[in-house]
């Protein structure tokens, strides 16, 4: 397959205003990914599915990954006058990533054999803007995987056909594999309670120390 | 003569007391509904019906909402968790290696390859390379489960269609002889845990090897009785021809893979795309079906069996002696750097994969098993519908899925 930037070029080419950008792995795996927009993704997909450079028919993985919200400092030299002298001095400065929630799909091409190309969409943030459009109108086969990701990280794709729960039962409230779930500690009552336990156990009578 | 005449005049006696209207007895107390129309045809509404989660055919805690129309599936719904434990949380909060036994529990049939999927990520994300002679273990250890999956796979679906014991019985016969070579190697028979990142966990014991050369240099014997008792059979012709049609168009949509996929005709197989460990050394065919029916599916697996026997053939004539880790590999503190991968093999049941995250630590951050049994079920409502409630049984059969796996 071509190199990533000639793929951000040639979608971005393709659908008029999509933002894509390139996200670097770190790792040794050499898997790069391209961050699509979430108002163009539906359209990137179409693309990518029918272009006949591409052809990636077959979506192979989609999966939900949660980032909390992280504190990033890298030091800055700041040039400040001390004692009427110009210096440079290192400051640290921090930066507050807000959290989000991510869908990454996995595309190869059944036709062409190539693959995977890597795609990810993001959500504005982890509490009430967790919407992204649903690519199961263009690979069916997402279509399980992503009623997994609403049932167990809260993301609402817009357009699924059949958006229920899959693995949780249908009366579940919380999301079991974001970063900050606290699972329910009631059935890990005991006669005697003791150390551990009596200490989680201390949770239920006091509300105010509820997560 | 006399006595069954006599016999006749008891029983008229006897039916005349129980149709003697008692007294005080009046009209039935419920409404008493035509059961034909007018013109004759027989009425009737929708039912719905739970085929499962405790159904026989289901092979596990697997339930389909189905709404019949008579005997006619009209519409089919999957319903799946009950067997949901979350396995992905839990890896979670395990190290690299601590998650490598839980995978055998995920397609309970297949550990050896999942051992496999597992450990080919880790080593994408931490940059191993498992040494000559432990890639030719893992060829022979996983093309041994795909023998075991596929035998049990056709035991299964002709249990599945009514031949009652005795295919089964056959192909566990096999199993157990792979059974006993998976015990020898790794000390358990099911539950095998024995990949390693880099390599494999031990050597192969003393001797080994031509065991393994005995129960493959047979196996063709059992595959040939197995088909001669069952492919031509008639009835298994007529339960699976036509049946559960699968269009290539929408397997390929749809994300089907596996033999469910080479069944309808796509060539497409991972061994040979991707050619990872060292499947380019063997040279190999890929069976495809034509039709996409239950037929196709069964048959592809038989074919399957075949070229597995050759590869095996191979590998255990040209498996040399040498080391089994790579030297890098670290079992203690191990932190792959930062970064993510996604690896992925060709299971007995389809693609399957894991998608893992590091953030530098000891444990992943995110861990994703690609499951090939749930997304193969995507399409079991288009392949359902139309057909008879018995049918459902044999798709579902020929679908191939683990509980396990579907649920995590």
């Amino acid at each position: 397959m071509e190199p990533l930037d000639q793929i951000k070029s040639s979608i971005e080419a393709a659908v008029s205003g999509a933002r894509v950008e390139i996200i670097p792995n770190a790792g040794l795996s050499g898997q790069h990914s391209l961050l699509v927009d979430n108002q163009h993704a539906f359209a990137v997909a179409r693309f990518l599915q029918d272009d006949p450079a591409f052809r990636l028919d077959y979506c192979s993985n989609v999966t939900g990954v949660d980032w909390l919200d992280a504190e990033t400092s890298e030091k800055v030299k700041v040039t400040k006058v001390v004692d009427g002298v110009a210096k440079e001095v290192e400051e640290v400065k921090k930066t507050r990533r807000p959290g989000y929630l991510e869908a990454v799909y996995h595309l190869y091409s059944m036709e062409l054999r190539h693959g995977p190309l890597i795609v990810r969409l993001r959500t504005e943030n982890r509490t009430d803007k967790t919407h992204l459009p649903s690519l199961t109108p263009v690979w069916r086969g997402a279509e399980f995987q992503e009623r997994e990701i609403y049932d167990l990280y809260g993301i609402v794709f817009d357009g699924h056909p059949d958006l229920r729960r899959i693995l949780m039962w249908d009366g579940f409230q919380d999301y079991p594999m974001r970063k900050d779930y606290v699972e329910p500690d009631d059935y890990e009552y005991e006669p005697t309670a003791h150390d551990k336990v009596l200490e989680k156990a201390k949770r239920h009578h006091l509300p105010e120390a509820k997560p | 003569m006399s006595d069954a005449v006599v016999d006749e005049t008891a029983h008229t006696a006897s039916e005349a007391s129980l149709l003697s209207t008692p007294e005080g007895a009046g009209q039935p107390n419920y409404a008493i509904v035509p059961k034909t129309s007018l013109t004759g045809e027989i009425e009737g509404e929708l039912l719905e019906v739970a085929m499962g989660p405790q159904h026989p055919s289901t092979h596990g805690v697997f339930r389909m909402d189905v709404v019949l129309d008579g005997e006619r599936v009209v519409k089919l719904k999957p319903v799946f968790g009950y067997l949901h434990r979350n396995h992905e949380k839990i890896a979670e909060h395990a190290s690299y290696l601590g998650s490598m036994p839980y995978t055998d529990r995920l397609d309970y049939f297949c550990s050896l390859t999942n051992n496999w999927a597992y450990a080919l990520a880790v080593e994408q994300l931490a940059g191993l390379h498992a040494p000559e002679r432990a890639e030719y273990i893992r060829v022979i250890t996983a093309e041994l489960t795909r023998l075991v999956n596929h035998t049990c796979l056709v035991g299964f679906l002709l249990q599945d269609m009514g031949a009652s014991g005795t295919p089964l019985m056959y192909a566990f016969r096999e199993r157990e002889k792979i059974l006993d070579l998976f015990e020898s190697l790794t000390g358990a028979r099911m539950m095998c845990n024995y990949m390693r990142f880099g390599g494999c966990r031990c050597d192969l014991p003393p001797g080994w090897l031509d065991e393994a050369k005995d129960v493959v240099g047979n196996y063709p014997r059992f595959l040939d009785e197995f088909e001669r008792l069952l492919t031509e059979n008639e009835i298994l012709m007529a339960r699976t021809q036509g049946i559960g049609v699968l269009p290539k168009q929408l397997a390929i949509n749809a994300s089907i893979t596996g033999p469910m996929l080479r069944a309808c005709g796509v060539n497409y197989d991972i061994r040979k795309v991707d050619k990872y460990g060292i499947y380019d050394r063997f040279p190999f065919r890929v069976p495809l079906g034509e039709h996409g029916d239950t037929f196709d599916r069964f048959m592809l697996r038989l074919l399957e069996m075949r070229e597995s026997l050759r590869i095996l053939e191979q590998a255990l004539r040209d498996i040399r002696p040498g080391p089994i880790m790579d030297p890098k590999a670290k079992i203690r503190g191990f932190r792959p750097k930062t970064g993510e991968a996604y690896g992925r093999i060709e299971g007995p049941k389809g693609e399957l994969g894991f998608y893992l995250i590091s953030d530098g630590g000891s444990n992943p951050y995110r861990y994703r098993v690609r499951p090939p049994s749930l997304i193969n079920l995507t399409i079991l409502e288009d392949m359902c519908v139309g057909h008879i409630v018995a049918d459902v049984v044999v798709i579902l059969g020929s679908v191939d899925i683990v509980l396990g796996e579907v649920d995590r």
